[in-house]
């Protein structure tokens, strides 16, 4: 990585320059609306040439870690080799410049491809509808929210007003509930890990519209009683939502549609590897039974005859996002369910689990971890080493960086103290498996020696700890000249 | 084995080894019997040459602005993307990272966004801008949550039917269950001083879009000036390209600015990914939605880059959190951020202006054409309503023959407006393509 300072571009630029080639104006000019035109010349954008904003943005990029460079084994979020035929795959040119509204006709192709997209994902997941709209795995949550509450209203059932939310839920399931305006019942987890279902017995009501269940859950371990969590929300009257970010864990493995999930959204950005993004774009697809399929966001793409056409479900919740979802990144899943096939897609979970386990087995003896069962696609480890009790989670993962890998999840699931969450997936190579596993070693015994070793990491990263409470108490949320300028003059400021 | 995957069976077996079970399909006994390692009936397994070639039957099915001159917009419009935007894409250290919650590891993201939303504040004049939304509609249904949640006791927006369908139908699929009344677009000729009659003291928010889908530039500054008078905030979709030449949300007064990002190096992509930009005032930069990053120093006093205001967000405040994004549009962001540097003030302009007086010379090249009529919906920025002699459908199947997407069919969505097209003309459509445009039409009338 980079480590010197990198001005912001403001201050690599200088009026007169230009960064781009553009055509001579070629027809008779009109007069612009004198009353309607801004009221500066947009003075405060930076000039620049073609060549130094590539050197901006190329130096700026090196200051990142990224899985093309490093063990990324972020918790929760998947962060698998990105395969780069897919970023060929979406900049095919009828794919990069097809217009959404373009007629269907001049649209066969990418119709197509997300026919056969919907159709995938729905035979992997065991659901009989998929939707592509959902522009991220949040986005795909409140569809099937949306859904739930469409489909209990259609049945004239308005006394349903709570969800049930684990209370080792991401922090997106309570929100979505509320956002869509139910309350939020917490349901306990209990000491293998479950929903605790003697407590779920007691919240469970005729107020009950839906259970949000991750599974494999947040502590990365399946639902033992899975069967039975459904069967009590069912029994009741209420829906199952299948959070998928976890998805990567059961390809060909187990099929959320056939355990009694109603609803999921696929997170493509995880299970199926469309690029992060440094935060998105994501894409949260979404799958559901045929009771609850009349309601999916409008439109999708169906077969009529030989070719591909817009339907509109009967009793559909609406559209959820401008036009029909990220198409780029569905190119990219469907690229890859198409290069692993079903076999493929197995072994994708099978290696993801054994990677997982492997960890966990040679780290138990170092780091407590939370549940100690076989963990599906990632180990929850508790940061509490013996003989360093001033250490915590938090230092470990900075110290991890010193050592040139990417800290995991921290502090997630909530209900498990000082979590370390460690996903290492399926395309980590055992050598890196195993350096990282003498680093996670070495930094518990340089915990037990030196604590302070830890409490001073990262020394090696870009920057070192930073000052979070001065971001928030006196925010700089964008450049200004004057505000910089005085960055620059505060007592002891340097830019290395 | 996937070419993706490197542990290789004799490292599997000393895995399993370590581990202390046979196979690996012991690691997977908390599943059903039932209903454990199920078929997948999925198309075979393809080669990277095979799959190459079948992605290139699908593109090749598929028709577009690499195909055709493209004269349709409604929200997704082909302007100029330099070369060097996707080159930066296309670094792994950028589309391989993810949410920098580490900032000591993730300063090129941090840097970039926080750029991004520097970059958007010069464009808008606004004080703050968020780390994006998914797009323009979902900008804007947050926009609505922010306002009743700025004024607490009110829940009320007005919009109007000049408002992209897309957007406003988002918005309210959005906001069922939020207890947020959608209004002003029931009667789809209303106009903005129809709307306004509706604006009362339990309005929130006033969202406009200007240039509206119809193409039309409003002079805000009296809508925003009523609508504070009624104690509500006004939100103003822009056009982020229109922005260089013409009024911004700041000039207009406006609490709030959103946007559709993809005309700023955003390729159509048959919709997507895109980019929802969403900015606003200081003092409202506790209610903002999605992630935003500020700078700070480190413990050796260096400049750095992190999130922060993170008290705002779902993984934080859960259940309380008025929004629920988590994932958002950073890479899209970064296309705008290195769009906007290459283009600098005088590039931005300039195709702010040679889209401007390209639509206008296509308008008016079409207004002599007998049989079509520009219809006068005031200053318009590059697109313009077309009333033609023929359904639009059928027009649009001849250009198609001749090597054009026609504009959109505004039937579709408004009855009043059967046999009305929507024409889009950016920097791309030069004076050869729209004036082929033009005879072509004069030949189909």
């Amino acid at each position: 990585m980079n480590n010197s300072y990198e001005p912001p571009i403001f201050e690599l630029a200088a009026p007169g320059r230009i960064g781009v080639s553009l055509p001579e104006c070629d027809v008779p000019t009109t007069a612009l609306p004198a009353h309607l035109l801004r009221s500066d010349e947009l003075n405060e954008l930076p000039e620049l040439s073609e060549t130094e904003v590539i050197r901006h943005f190329t130096r700026i990029s090196q200051r990142n870690m990224c899985i093309d460079t490093t063990m990324y084994p972020l918790g929760s979020c998947t962060m698998k080799y990105n395969p780069k035929i897919h970023e060929e795959a979406a900049r095919m040119p009828g794919f990069a410049n097809a217009h959404p509204l373009q007629p269907t006709y001049m649209s066969q192709g990418v119709l197509r491809l997300m026919y056969e997209l919907q159709r995938d994902l729905g035979e992997i997941s065991g659901f009989d509808a998929v939707s592509l709209q959902p522009a991220a795995g949040a986005q795909g949550e409140l569809t099937g929210i949306l859904v739930f509450k469409a489909y209990h209203a259609d049945r004239g059932d308005h006394a349903r007003t709570e969800i049930l939310v684990p209370d080792a839920a991401h922090g997106t399931n309570p929100a979505t509930a509320a956002m869509v305006g139910y309350k939020v019942v917490e349901v306990k987890s209990d000491a293998r890990g479950n929903v605790d279902i003697d407590d779920l017995k007691t919240k469970i009501s005729p107020r009950t519209a839906g259970m949000m269940l991750t599974n494999p859950n947040t502590v990365g371990l399946f639902e033992e009683q899975i069967e039975e969590v459904c069967a009590l929300v069912h029994a009741a009257g209420g829906l199952m939502y299948g959070d998928g970010a976890n998805f990567n864990a059961i390809l060909g493995i187990v099929k959320p549609g056939k355990v009694g999930f109603d609803f999921m959204h696929y997170n493509l950005h995880k299970t199926f590897t469309t690029p992060h993004g440094g935060g998105g774009p994501g894409s949260g697809a979404v799958g559901c039974t045929a009771a609850l399929a009349p309601f999916l966001p409008a439109p999708y793409a169906a077969k009529v005859g030989d070719s591909y056409d817009w339907q509109v479900p009967a009793k559909s919740i609406g559209q959820v996002k401008a036009f029909w979802g990220n198409f780029g990144m569905l190119v990219r899943a469907w690229t890859y369910i198409r290069m692993l096939g079903g076999f493929g897609l197995r072994e994708v979970s099978e290696t993801a689990v054994l990677n997982a386990n492997y960890i966990q087995a040679q780290l138990r003896d170092y780091y407590p971890v939370a549940v100690d069962r076989f963990c599906m696609h990632e180990t929850v480890l508790k940061g509490q080493i013996t003989g360093a009790s001033g250490v915590r989670t938090l230092d470990i993962a900075k110290r991890l960086i010193d050592y040139g890998i990417h800290p995991p999840t921290v502090y997630f699931p909530l209900i498990v103290p000082e979590a370390l969450m460690i996903e290492p997936t399926e395309t980590e190579s055992k050598f890196n498996m195993d350096r990282f596993i003498d680093v996670m070693r070495t930094i518990a015994a340089e915990a037990q020696q030196d604590e302070e070793i830890l409490h001073q990491a990262p020394t090696k990263g870009v920057v070192r700890r930073v000052d979070e409470v001065r971001a928030a108490r006196q925010p700089v949320l964008r450049y200004t000249k004057e505000v910089f300028a005085a960055f620059y003059a505060e007592p002891g400021h340097h830019t290395v | 084995m996937s070419h993706y995957i490197s542990i290789t069976a004799g490292e599997r077996a000393e895995m399993l080894k370590a581990i202390g079970v046979n196979d690996v399909a012991a690691l997977f006994e908390a599943i059903p019997s039932a209903v454990r390692f199920p078929p997948l009936n999925l198309p075979k397994a393809l080669s990277e040459p095979e799959i190459r070639r079948e992605l290139t039957r699908l593109s090749n099915q598929t028709a577009g602005a690499h195909t055709h001159s493209m004269f349709l917009g409604a929200g997704a419009y082909n302007h100029f993307v330099p070369s060097a935007v996707d080159q930066i894409l296309r670094r792994s250290e950028f589309y391989t990272a993810y949410t920098p919650y580490q900032p000591e590891v993730s300063q090129g993201t941090l840097q970039a966004i926080f750029e991004y939303q520097s970059l958007m504040c010069a464009l808008t004049g606004m004080d703050v801008a968020n780390a994006s939304h998914y797009d323009g509609a979902s900008a804007l249904a947050e926009a609505a949550v922010m306002a009743v949640n700025v004024l607490r006791n009110r829940r009320k927006i007005v919009i109007t039917p000049s408002m992209h369908p897309h957007y406003r139908r988002v918005i309210r699929t959005l906001l069922v269950g939020s207890g947020i009344d959608v209004v002003g677009d029931e009667n789809p000729t209303a106009t903005l001083a129809d709307v306004m009659q509706l604006v009362d003291n339990q309005t929130a928010a006033v969202m406009i879009q200007s240039p509206d889908f119809f193409g039309t530039m409003h002079d805000l500054k009296a809508v925003a000036d009523a609508t504070h008078a009624a104690g509500a905030l006004f939100v103003h979709h822009f056009d982020p390209i229109a922005l260089a030449l013409f009024q911004t949300p700041n000039d207009v007064g406006a609490d709030i600015g959103t946007a559709e990002g993809q005309p700023l190096g955003i390729g159509l992509n048959f919709g997507g990914p895109y980019l929802g930009i969403f900015t606003t005032r200081k003092q409202f930069v506790h209610k903002i939605a999605g992630r935003i990053v500020g700078l700070t120093r480190d413990v050796d006093n260096a400049m750095a880059y992190v999130m922060t205001l993170r008290a705002r967000e779902q993984d934080i405040r859960r259940e309380r959190a008025t929004s629920n994004i988590c994932t958002n549009q950073a890479l899209m962001a970064l296309a705008a951020a290195v769009y906007m540097s290459l283009m600098g003030r005088q590039g931005l302009r300039q195709v702010a202006n040679l889209t401007y007086q390209h639509a206008h010379y296509a308008a008016q090249q079409i207004g002599q054409v007998s049989g079509y009529h520009v219809v006068d919906n005031g200053p318009f920025f590059r697109e313009f309503v077309v009333k033609c002699p023929k359904p639009v459908a059928q027009l649009n199947r001849s250009l198609a023959e001749a090597g054009i997407i026609g504009g959109y069919d505004l039937g579709q969505d408004y009855a009043h407006l059967a046999n009305h097209m929507l024409v889009a003309v950016t920097e791309m459509n030069d004076r050869s393509e729209i004036d082929h445009l033009v005879s072509t039409l004069a030949a189909l009338r």
